[in-house]
């Protein structure tokens, strides 16, 4: 790594089970100094950092948390290979650092008897160390050390105690490579599995009996009380959709300002870069291009941050397991895990984040059927779509008297996108992702104080995917967009990007004596507007004109893009938003080519079908890349889901004009 | 499943009982993930609760609490 002048050449693992304070250990040690990537070829992922030893500073591999190594589940198979050194780029650990928590010594040394195993030198980290001796139990360390015949090391990551001898322990045992206790040595080798495992369990049994005396007062079972209300067959729901409309709360409304804020930002940016960089193509290109591709994308960024706080703290107070325990049978009704109840409520903000959120969900199938699904959420980035077609088309009218049209099609909307969601994960689970249902098997850990370093990172390393994400990908699709709306030139128009004002006197003048700025004159001549004319036919049974077919392109960057191309085509000025009445106006007023009007009320709700299900978001087609590590799928979402869009949209025009709304 | 064996499993354990483990069936990949877990012949469950919606349950073992669908704990032999 960096510094691997005055390294020490050692690589550490650092494996221990999920909940045990790992992760919190793997901070303590390397500090912020943390690469994060994914093992080559899956998605798990792979943080490493340095840790400072008495030698110099080694390669601390952080696997990710495991409760058994027999390769059942990919982190397992992952683990197996980081630990007999068959990953490349990745040198066999010279030691593993085994994280156990003493509060919950019998199952987290399940693990280290695997460890022992593979012959590796291991040394024990005893984790929770200080709950485990408020609750008046005692541990003979020494004692467990001999049993064992590795070191262990009582550690604190928040006072920093045991971090010193641990660095010490892990180079004694690397010179010293103790030998493994024999119960556990050579003889299991040929046995059958559950063999094996009964072998494990009773050599940690034995050694546990000898070495712990347990507080018979069973006052440790703080979190049960706790649970008794948080997992209340009736509270338990109440509290759970309470911590959701709270997490609602937080993405919707706190995250407005700071993303108002950002989109003034790139807005001024790219003001300012166009005045100082001479005008051409190339100024173009980076502010109508880059600057408003990337910073588009960019600014979803406080979503994703708050987020991914909620989740960390959620996750690492232990109520994560709680909602996925309380949810779990709405789920598997569908075939899905209790724990794909987040990622989808998160998606009704954002895919992106909801996506992202996935990783806690083990099995693979399952994880891919809800990554498929949960675009069909109907994100914030629809509301402009939907509101600016119910302005258009809806205002003012009611049913029964006081309900609004608008409220009732706001709800049909998020219904659809809901009922068409489990429609497809019912079908996906019994077809393209069947799969026996893995066990499920949840640790529900005790509720604890988060450790807030670690809720941190973790916003912040997932903050930092997305960044990269908007600097590769989606710097890519948004400079192929633009090039699509920009290019062809034609003279006339090359002057609007420049000044504005020089381009009011160059207005053309169209049949229907609707003057046309620079702006929309390029937009129809590019190679966006000849698409929108080539994709006229197969859109004319969804009642779409050319010009709404140049919006659906655009808008295949971003949803909220339709408003904005609208109001470019429709030459009421580019900043004009949904609830413009001069954009409505140029609605109502928009004619076709044979001068029949281009929007009707059916125009508009087909339109707000086909938005509900067509994949629409470049920045969620990169990021299930990413998490799918594979084009196959975000291919697959854009066919089936725009496929969908199209035929409900179509079903939506000709049943409405069969029934005489046309 | 029950009428399989007519031996009770962890599902017949009421709420608040505990039992001890007999064997542990089920396919190979429930049954070694459920061993691996600490669930084996010899050790003792406590079933404290099960969900609003009737499944999963949550049981005690070795200390630590363990959330299961009734699907595994029906592959749990039990002596009460």
């Amino acid at each position: 790594m960096h510094d691997a002048a005055q390294g020490s050449g050692f690589t550490i693992a650092l494996a221990g089970n999920p909940n045990a304070g790992k992760t919190t250990l793997f901070n303590a040690l390397t500090g912020l100094k943390q690469k994060v990537a994914n093992y080559p070829g899956v998605t798990v992922e792979r943080k490493q950092g340095s840790w400072r030893l008495p030698q110099g500073t080694s390669d601390l591999i952080d696997l990710p948390g495991l409760y058994s190594l027999d390769a059942t589940s990919l982190d397992e198979q992952i683990a197996r290979e980081v630990i007999t050194g068959n990953v490349s780029g990745l040198a066999r650990p010279d030691a593993v650092v085994a994280v156990v928590d003493a509060t919950n010594l019998e199952r987290n040394l399940y693990l280290v008897t695997q460890l022992f195993e593979f012959g590796i030198p291991v040394v024990v980290a005893l984790t929770m160390i200080d709950v485990f001796e408020k609750q008046k139990h005692e541990i003979d360390t020494r004692k467990l050390e001999r049993l064992l015949n590795v070191p262990v090391v009582r550690v604190n990551a928040k006072t920093g105690r045991g971090r010193d001898e641990l660095a010490k322990k892990v180079i004694e045992v690397i010179r010293a490579r103790p030998q493994v206790p024999h119960e556990l040595n050579g003889g299991l080798a040929d046995q059958p599995q559950h063999a094996k495992i009964f072998a494990r369990y009773n050599f940690i049994s034995n050694v546990v009996q000898e070495t712990v005396r347990h507080n018979d007062k069973e006052d440790h079972r703080f979190s049960e009380k706790i649970d008794r209300v948080l997992t209340h067959k009736f509270f338990g729901l109440v509290i759970l959709v309470g911590v959701l409309l709270l997490l609602f709360q937080a993405i919707f409304s706190w995250a407005s300002l700071p993303m108002d804020l950002l989109d003034k930002g790139f807005g001024s940016l790219g003001d300012w870069l166009r005045a100082e960089m001479p005008a051409g193509v190339l100024t173009d290109l980076v502010v109508d291009g880059i600057v408003a591709g990337v910073g588009g994308v960019l600014v979803f960024l406080p979503q994703i941050l708050l987020l991914f706080l909620f989740i960390s703290l959620l996750e690492d107070t232990g109520y994560m397991a709680r909602a996925a325990f309380l949810l779990d049978r709405l789920m598997s009704r569908v075939g899905l895990h209790g724990k794909a109840f987040l990622p989808l409520m998160s998606s009704f903000a954002c895919a992106i984040p909801g996506i992202m959120a996935t990783r806690t969900i083990e099995s693979r199938r399952d994880r891919f059927a809800t990554i498929l699904i949960a675009p069909f959420m109907s994100c914030s980035a629809r509301l402009p779509v939907y509101s600016l077609m119910i302005a258009a088309f809806f205002a003012g009218k009611t049913v029964f008297g006081f309900v609004s049209v608008g409220a009732v099609l706001m709800l049909a909307m998020y219904s659809l996108g809901i009922f068409v969601a489990i429609v497809v994960a019912f079908i996906l689970k019994r077809t393209l992702l069947k799969a026996p249902p893995p066990p499920f098997l949840m640790e529900l850990p005790p509720y604890r104080v988060p450790n807030f370093r670690t809720v941190f990172q973790n916003m912040l390393t997932r903050a930092w995917l997305f960044v990269k994400r908007a600097g590769t990908v989606i710097l890519a699709i948004s400079i192929i967009l633009w090039a699509l709306m920009y290019f062809p030139r034609d003279g006339k128009s090359d002057a609007f990007t420049h000044d504005n004002n020089v381009a009011e006197s160059q207005t053309e003048v169209t049949p229907e004596g609707v003057t046309l700025t620079p702006e929309s004159q390029q937009i129809q001549h590019s190679f966006a507007g000849k698409l929108g004319h080539t994709i006229e036919p197969a859109i004319r049974p969804l009642g779409f004109d050319w010009k709404i077919g140049v919006a659906l392109i655009a808008s295949f960057a971003a949803r909220e893009v339709l408003v904005s191309t609208l109001s470019i085509i429709y030459n009421v000025g580019k900043d004009d938003d949904a609830q413009s009445q001069t954009l409505v106006q140029a609605l109502h007023d928009a004619k076709r080519d044979d001068g029949r009007p281009a929007w009707t009320p059916l125009t508009g709700l087909t339109l707000m079908v086909f938005f509900v299900l067509a994949m629409q978001c470049m920045s969620t087609v990169a990021v299930v890349r990413r998490e799918t590590n594979s084009w196959l799928w975000p291919i697959f979402m854009i066919t089936y889901m725009t496929g969908l869009a199209y035929v409900a949209a179509m079903l939506t025009f000709q049943g409405g004009m069969l029934l005489g709304f046309g | 499943m029950k009428s399989r064996s007519e031996k009770p499993t962890l599902t017949q354990v009421p709420i608040g009982s505990a039992a001890r483990v007999v064997a542990v069936n089920g396919t190979n990949r429930i049954a070694r993930r459920l061993m691996e877990m600490g669930v084996i012949p010899g050790v003792r469950l406590e079933v404290l609760k099960t969900a609003p919606f009737g499944d999963p349950i949550e049981v005690r073992v070795r200390g630590y609490n363990l959330a299961m669908r009734r699907s595994e704990a029906d592959a749990i032999e039990v002596a009460v």
